[in-house]
């Protein structure tokens, strides 16, 4: 089990540098340097060679990448932001928790009402509760978050008044992000809870508990539940490890102070190293999420937790 | 005597090739028959196919200048006779905007589900078919890609190159060809040792002649299914990059760009997200019942 985390620890580093030096290279294709896209087009090219210099910009791609990387790995400094002249990291950090919370949110939401509606539609599947919810989930999966926001925005602050439109001040402020991005990743989990659900249902082993005299709700709360729900639970958590960095649209629209809004207004305003450092530290994040999932999923299901451990040895 | 030789194999070449397009076509007929059964799928085609066919005969119902001329006069007028759809803040007509609008977005999200079914079914066969260090090195490096956030990558892509449909295409493209790749990897494990393809290879044909021809028709059910559902994906990844303001180029409609224009009126003029807004949920949601029925039509099987 140790080696297993090891060996998937280990496997992060070439992604990490994969994806550093992939952000690194595209950015370099963004047309004029720092310098001139900081100072705007009416300074002295005298002026913006200095601050070129200064950022370190005159150098080479290749050694500038390596600098950047030995600043990043030494020092965990990603560098100072063009805009606010405070260091990356800083900023990062200061940002996480609302990005956090607002994945976190949107995930428990949809796990709430995806799972339960879920598994109602595979139990009496073809009924009319099963087509309306199917339905409804196909037609919430296939929106954009930042559109079924819009619709809140619409309704519950510009007319009702119950919650502010954009802003980070209460915990009013995340619970029209929180359904926006909530209903179409519950859309997704219906989908698949009902399809985990129905598949454990047709299995030997409920069939089994029928046939020896358990009783429906038995069969399916204590022999089929467990099973059908542990790929949901995967899913869940590897959207959680999506959401941190794919709230994008729905943080920007919502005025969230969050790493994804941040970012996008990096990209904006050529702020290179803001860009960088965001993903590397997204690209980690979700590394790390992905395989907190593989490992709870070891820790649940006895067969892949010989898998990982055993290794043919013993 | 050599022409004798020579007309035999020919003659039974043809007679091959009769047989298996008879049976393609008895499969697409079938698939078709299965289709036609499912409601909700033959709803989503006939939307799509009568959203297109709008897109197509744009410039016969108005002119693009309707789209893009502003008149002050006409500033966030409510829908009437004349605009059906109400003007926007700049007094463009929304009926139009949509209408060209579409153009774009339909094309992007075709465009972009093409591209990706022909790069990602090329490579994904080619990596699940030779295996080895080749895959791993390739599946290692579309690892990368995953772990990057799609939006903000396609957003980086699009700083790079420039704003307009093509950089679009090329930036949301790239977004979805690894998981593309890695679904037609995994049909292609399962065909690439069988009977059929080692005969192929027994008989001297090249790696490019054995996927085309062997692999990849053999995996085709995946690859619709998959890119059905990606022009649902697309056409909203597109219209995310809009919304966030790096995208296509103003004045150009798009619905993305259209919902986005709409945040700032929200409170006064609501129908300007309400038209272009539905616009995207008709088409997503079309395109996806489309490809949950294909799926089911594609494989009894699979059906739940």
């Amino acid at each position: 089990m140790y080696r297993f985390v090891l060996k998937r620890l280990l496997l992060m580093i070439p992604i990490v540098v994969g994806v550093s030096f992939l952000i690194f290279t595209i950015l370099n294709f963004i047309p004029g340097d720092p310098g001139s896209n900081l100072l705007g087009p009416g300074a002295l090219q005298v002026d913006i060679d200095a601050l070129n210099e200064e950022l370190g910009y005159n150098k080479p791609f290749l050694q500038r990448y390596l600098l950047y990387m030995y600043n990043a790995v030494v020092h965990f400094d990603l560098g100072t932001s063009y805009a606010t002249k405070k260091p990356v990291f800083d900023e990062i950090m200061g940002r996480l928790p609302v990005s956090l919370k607002v994945a976190f949110n949107a995930i428990l939401f949809s796990l709430v009402f995806g799972i339960p509606l879920g598994v109602l539609s595979a139990v009496k599947q073809n009924s009319l509760v099963d087509r309306v919810s199917t339905g409804t989930a196909l037609l919430l999966a296939s929106q954009p978050g930042f559109l079924i926001g819009m619709i809140l925005m619409l309704i519950f602050s510009l007319k009702l008044r119950w919650f502010p439109a954009t802003g980070a001040a209460s915990w009013k402020s995340y619970v029209m992000p929180m359904i926006a991005l909530g209903l179409p990743y519950g859309g997704r989990q219906l989908r698949f809870t009902r399809s985990s659900m129905l598949e454990t249902i047709r299995q030997d082993y409920v069939r089994t508990a029928r046939a020896k005299g358990a009783n429906e709700r038995i069969a399916i709360w204590r022999h089929a539940m467990k099973n059908a729900l542990m790929p949901v639970i995967t899913v869940a958590g590897t959207s959680f490890g999506i959401l941190i960095g794919g709230a994008i649209a729905t943080e920007t629209l919502f005025g969230l102070p969050g790493l994804g809004s941040f970012i996008v207004a990096g990209i904006k305003q050529k702020d290179i190293p803001v860009v960088t450092g965001g993903i590397i530290i997204f690209a980690l994040i979700f590394s790390f999420v992905i395989l907190a999932v593989d490992l709870s999923y070891a820790f649940v299901d006895p067969r892949i937790k010989a898998k990982y451990a055993g290794g043919g040895k013993r | 005597m050599s022409a004798a030789y020579d007309e035999k194999p020919l003659m039974n070449l043809t007679e091959e090739k009769v047989e298996i397009s008879f049976k393609k076509e008895s499969q697409v007929k079938e698939v078709w028959r299965r289709l036609k059964k499912d409601k909700l799928a033959m709803f989503g085609l006939t939307v799509i196919a009568l959203m297109v066919v709008i897109a197509l005969c744009a410039p016969l119902i108005c002119p693009y200048d309707d789209a893009i001329k502003m008149n002050m006069r006409l500033k966030l007028a409510l829908p009437s006779a004349k605009h059906w759809f109400g003007c926007d803040g700049y007094g463009r007509d929304l009926f139009a905007r949509c209408l060209y609008g579409s153009r774009v977005s339909l094309t992007i999200g075709f465009a972009t589900s093409f591209a990706t079914l022909v790069i990602g079914s090329l490579l994904g066969a080619f990596v699940g078919y030779t295996g080895g260090k080749i895959d791993d090195l390739i599946m290692r490096s579309l690892d990368i890609f995953s772990a990057i956030p799609s939006t903000l990558f396609a957003m980086a892509v699009v700083a790079a190159l420039g704003s307009g449909i093509v950089n679009i295409c090329i930036a949301i493209s790239l977004t979805r060809i690894p998981s593309f790749v890695r679904i037609v990897r995994s049909a292609v494990l399962g065909i690439a040792d069988q009977e059929y393809i080692e005969a192929a290879r027994a008989g001297g044909s090249s790696t490019m002649h054995i996927l085309l021809r062997h692999v990849l028709p053999n995996a085709i059910g995946p690859l619709i299914v998959q890119t059905t559902a990606n022009v649902s994906m697309m056409i909203l990844s597109a219209a995310t990059l809009s919304f966030l303001g790096l995208g296509i180029n103003p004045p150009q409609p798009e619905w993305g760009a259209l919902v986005s224009e709409a945040q700032e009126f929200l409170r006064r003029r609501p129908h300007l997200l309400i038209f272009p807004g539905s616009l995207i949920c008709i088409a997503s949601f079309s395109m996806s019942v489309l490809g949950d029925g294909l799926r089911d039509a594609l494989d009894p099987r699979l059906r739940t």
